[in-house]
C-alpha cells in the first residue's frame, strides 16, 4: 500500500503527544500518589491529606481528562497530516 | 416485608430485566451480534464496557480491601483506572485499525506465526482462569449471604449459575443488557454510599463526604478514623502503604499494564465503529468506571468507621475510651447483621478472654504503648474476624439502611460477578475452540464441533476455577490482581512491541511472552502453590515470602513485563528481522485512514 502523506512526521507527532501525556500520567499517580505522597500529606484539601487524595481520588480525575485530551489532540494531528478517517 | 424476601424479589427482578432486554433486542438484531458497539452511541458503549470491566473484584472486594489497607489500597484505584490511559493511547486505536476480533489473532498475524498465537492463547488461558477464580470467590460470598449458606455452598451455586449464564451466551454480546447491568450495579453501589455519607458527615456526595467533618464534630472523618484505628493498634488509615513503597509502586504498575493487556477488555475496542471512536470510548468507559472507583474509597473508610462504631458504639461519635469494658458491646446483644453473616462462616467471633464482650483490634501491633493498654484492659487477642470480601455487601446492613438498599446491593454484586465471569468464559471458549483447535490442531473441524469444543472449554474452566475458588489464593481482588500480573507480563508487551517496534520479530515476541509467563508464574506459585493448589508452595526455594526486593506476588507482573521486554529485544537482536510485508503492515496500522469494519473471519 502506498501512502502519500508524511508518515514519519505523523508518527513523530504522535509519539510526542504520547510522551507528554505519559509524563502527566506518571506524575499524578506514581509521583503525587506514591513517591511524594508523604510530603504532600502535609497539605490539606478540606479533610483530605493531599497525597492520600491523589492516590484515592485525584489521579482518577486526571486520567479521565488525559484520555479526552488525547482523543482531541490526536484528531487534530490526524487532520494536520491528512490521515483522518472519512 | 422481611429482608430475605426483599432480596429474592430485587435480585429476581434484576435478572428478569436482563433476560427481557436480551430477548427484546435479540429479535431485531441477530446480525449485529458481534458488532454490538457498531450502532451504539459512544456513551452507551462506554457504559457497557464499564459493566464488562467491573467485576466482583471491583464491586464486592475492592472497597473491603481498601478498608483494611487504608491509603495503600489506593493502588487498586490508580492501577485499575490508570490502565485505561495506556489502553486508549497505546493499544486501542491501533488494534481497531488492525481489524481482527481476538488478541491471539493479532499476535498470530503480526508475528506471522501460528506458534506465536498459540503462546498467546496459553497466556490468555492462564490469565483468564486466574481471573475467574477471583470471580468465583466473590460469587461465593454473594450467594452465601443471599441464600444464608456457607461460602462453599455459595460457590457451588455460583458455578451452576455462571455456567447457565455463560452458555446462554449471546446475552453477553448485547450492549443494551450490559447497559442495564451497569445501571443496576452503579445504583447498587452509590445509593448506600450516599445514605452512609449523609449519616456520618451530612454531605450527600460520598467523594466530598470523605473529605468532610463528622456530623456534629469539628474533626474530619479521616482524622478521626486515623486516631481511632491507631488506638486499636492498626496502622494510620491515611498513610499506611501496601508493603514497601517500592511494592506499592510496582503493584500499581502491574495493575495498569495488566488492564491494558487483558483480552476481554481489549476485545471491546475491536468492535467500535472507527479509530477515533476507539480513542474516545476508552474515555467514556473510564468516566463510568470512575463513578464507582471514586466512591469506593468513601465506602471503604466509612465502612471501617461504622464497623468500629458497631463494636464500640461510643468511640467514634462521642469520645468514649475504647479500652473500657463498657465501651464494647456484649456478644449476646450483637446486631442482626452479624448473626446473618456468621452463618456464612465469613464473620467469626471467639471470646478469648471470656468476658462476653467483643474486642476488635490488631493484636499483632508493633506499637508497645498501645500494646500495654491492650494488656491493661485484659484483652487476650482479637476476637472478631471479618473477611474483607464481605465489607461491601454487609456495609448497608452495618449502617442499618432500609431492606431495599441491602437487596439492591446483593443484586449489584451478582450482576458484576456474573457479567465479567461470562465475558471471560467467552474469551476462553473462543481462544480454545477458534484460535487453538481450529487454528492449530484440527483446521477442518466442523462448525458444530468448534462450538462444542468451546462449550467444553467453558465447563472445564468453571469446574477448575470453582474448585480452586474453594481454597482461593487470596481475597477476590487479590486473586484478580494476580491475573492482571500475568496479563501484564505476557500479552501487554507483545502487543505493544507489535505496534511500536516495526522490527520486532516472531522469535523475540515468543521468547518474551514465555519468559514473562515463566518468571511471573514461578514467583506467584512459590507463594500461592503450584497452579494455586494449597500445600504445594515452595517459598524456601526463593528464600522466603516477598524475597524479591519485598515485592508481593500480586505486584510481580510489572517485573515479569520488564523481563518480557528485555528477553524479546535480546532475542530480536540475534535473529533475522521480520519480512517486508509485516513491516508495511505495522506502518499501515499506525495511521487511522482506511480503517474498515472488523472482519473477524469467525
Amino acid at each position: 500500500m502506498q501512502y502519500n502523506h508524511d508518515a514519519q512526521g505523523y508518527w513523530k507527532a504522535t509519539l510526542g503527544l504520547l510522551t507528554k501525556i505519559l509524563i502527566i500520567w506518571f506524575l499524578v499517580s506514581f509521583g503525587a500518589g506514591i513517591l511524594f505522597a508523604e510530603v504532600l500529606n502535609n497539605i490539606m484539601l478540606g479533610g483530605y491529606p493531599l497525597g492520600f487524595w491523589f492516590a484515592q481520588q485525584g489521579s482518577i480525575y486526571v486520567f479521565i481528562a488525559l484520555i479526552f485530551y488525547y482523543g482531541k489532540k490526536m484528531g487534530d494531528i490526524d487532520r494536520e497530516f491528512d490521515v483522518h478517517e472519512d | 416485608m422481611d429482608l430475605q424476601t426483599t432480596i429474592y424479589l430485587v435480585v429476581g427482578a434484576s435478572f428478569a430485566l436482563y433476560i427481557g432486554i436480551a430477548i427484546w433486542s435479540r429479535a431485531g438484531s441477530t446480525s449485529e451480534f458481534y458488532v454490538a458497539g457498531g450502532s451504539v452511541p459512544p456513551v452507551m458503549n462506554g457504559m457497557a464496557t464499564a459493566a464488562d470491566w467491573m467485576s466482583a473484584a471491583s464491586f464486592i472486594s475492592m472497597a473491603g480491601l481498601i478498608s483494611n489497607m487504608g491509603y495503600g489500597g489506593g493502588l487498586f484505584l490508580m492501577g485499575w483506572t490508570g490502565g485505561y490511559v495506556l489502553l486508549a493511547m497505546l493499544l486501542a486505536p491501533y488494534l481497531r485499525k488492525f481489524g481482527k476480533f481476538t488478541v491471539p489473532q493479532f499476535i498470530g498475524d503480526r508475528y506471522y506465526s501460528k506458534s506465536a498465537s498459540t503462546v498467546a492463547v496459553l497466556c490468555l488461558l492462564v490469565a483468564s482462569i486466574t481471573y475467574i477464580i477471583g470471580q468465583m470467590t466473590g460469587v461465593g460470598v454473594a450467594f452465601s449471604r443471599f441464600l444464608g449458606v456457607s461460602s462453599e455452598v455459595g460457590i457451588y451455586v455460583g458455578m451452576g449459575i455462571v455456567f447457565v449464564y455463560a452458555v446462554f451466551g449471546g446475552m453477553k454480546g448485547i450492549t443494551y443488557t450490559q447497559v442495564a447491568q451497569y445501571i443496576v450495579l452503579i445504583f447498587a453501589y452509590i445509593i448506600p454510599a450516599v445514605f452512609i455519607s449523609v449519616q456520618l458527615t451530612g454531605n450527600p456526595i460520598p467523594q466530598l463526604g470523605l473529605g468532610s467533618s463528622l456530623i456534629g464534630q469539628d474533626i474530619s472523618l479521616l482524622a478521626k478514623l486515623d486516631s481511632v484505628v491507631t488506638d486499636l493498634g492498626f496502622g494510620k488509615y491515611t498513610t499506611t502503604t501496601a508493603g514497601s513503597t517500592l511494592n506499592m509502586f510496582v503493584y500499581t504498575m502491574s495493575l495498569m499494564i495488566g488492564t491494558a493487556g487483558l483480552p476481554h477488555v481489549i476485545m471491546r475496542f475491536f468492535t467500535v465503529p472507527s479509530v477515533a471512536a476507539a480513542r474516545s470510548s476508552a474515555g467514556w468507559a473510564l468516566v463510568f468506571i470512575a463513578l464507582l472507583y471514586t466512591t469506593a474509597p468513601a465506602v471503604a473508610a466509612m465502612a471501617k468507621t461504622n464497623l468500629i462504631r458497631t463494636i464500640t458504639p461510643g468511640v467514634v461519635m462521642l469520645h468514649a475510651d475504647p479500652y473500657l469494658a463498657e465501651s464494647q458491646i456484649q456478644y449476646e446483644e450483637r446486631p442482626d447483621w452479624m448473626k446473618r453473616w456468621e452463618k456464612t462462616g465469613l464473620l467469626k467471633f471467639e471470646d478469648k478472654n471470656g468476658d462476653g464482650r467483643i474486642q476488635y483490634y490488631n493484636d499483632k501491633t508493633k506499637n508497645e504503648a498501645v500494646k500495654a493498654k491492650f494488656d491493661a484492659a485484659g484483652w487476650k487477642g482479637n476476637e472478631l474476624t471479618v473477611n474483607a470480601d464481605i465489607i461491601v455487601l454487609a456495609n448497608p446492613e452495618i449502617a442499618l439502611l432500609p431492606n431495599w438498599v441491602i437487596a439492591l446491593v446483593a443484586a449489584g454484586g451478582l450482576a458484576a460477578a456474573l457479567s465479567t465471569a461470562a465475558g471471560l468464559l467467552m474469551a476462553i471458549s473462543s481462544a480454545v475452540s477458534h484460535d487453538l483447535i481450529k487454528g492449530v490442531f484440527a483446521p477442518n473441524i466442523s462448525e458444530k464441533g468448534e462450538l462444542l469444543a468451546g462449550k467444553i472449554a467453558m465447563a472445564v474452566a468453571i469446574v477448575v476455577s470453582g474448585w480452586l475458588g474453594l481454597n482461593p489464593p487470596g481475597f477476590a481482588a487479590g486473586t484478580v490482581a494476580l491475573a492482571f500480573g500475568i496479563a501484564a507480563s505476557t500479552l501487554f508487551p507483545a502487543i505493544m512491541m507489535g505496534i511500536f517496534s516495526k522490527k520486532m520479530n516472531k522469535e523475540g515476541a515468543i521468547a518474551g511472552m514465555l519468559a514473562g509467563l515463566t518468571v511471573t508464574l514461578f514467583y506467584v506459585f512459590a507463594h500461592k502453590g503450584i497452579f494455586f493448589v494449597k500445600g504445594t508452595e515452595y517459598l524456601d526455594l526463593i528464600g522466603g515470602a516477598n524475597s524479591f526486593f519485598t515485592i508481593t506476588p500480586e505486584a510481580f507482573g510489572a517485573i515479569g513485563a520488564l523481563v518480557n521486554f528485555a528477553v524479546a529485544f535480546a532475542v530480536d537482536k540475534v535473529t533475522k528481522e521480520p519480512p517486508e510485508h509485516i513491516q508495511h503492515m505495522v506502518e499501515a496500522v499506525r495511521v487511522p485512514r482506511g480503517s474498515k469494519a472488523v472482519d473477524g473471519a469467525h
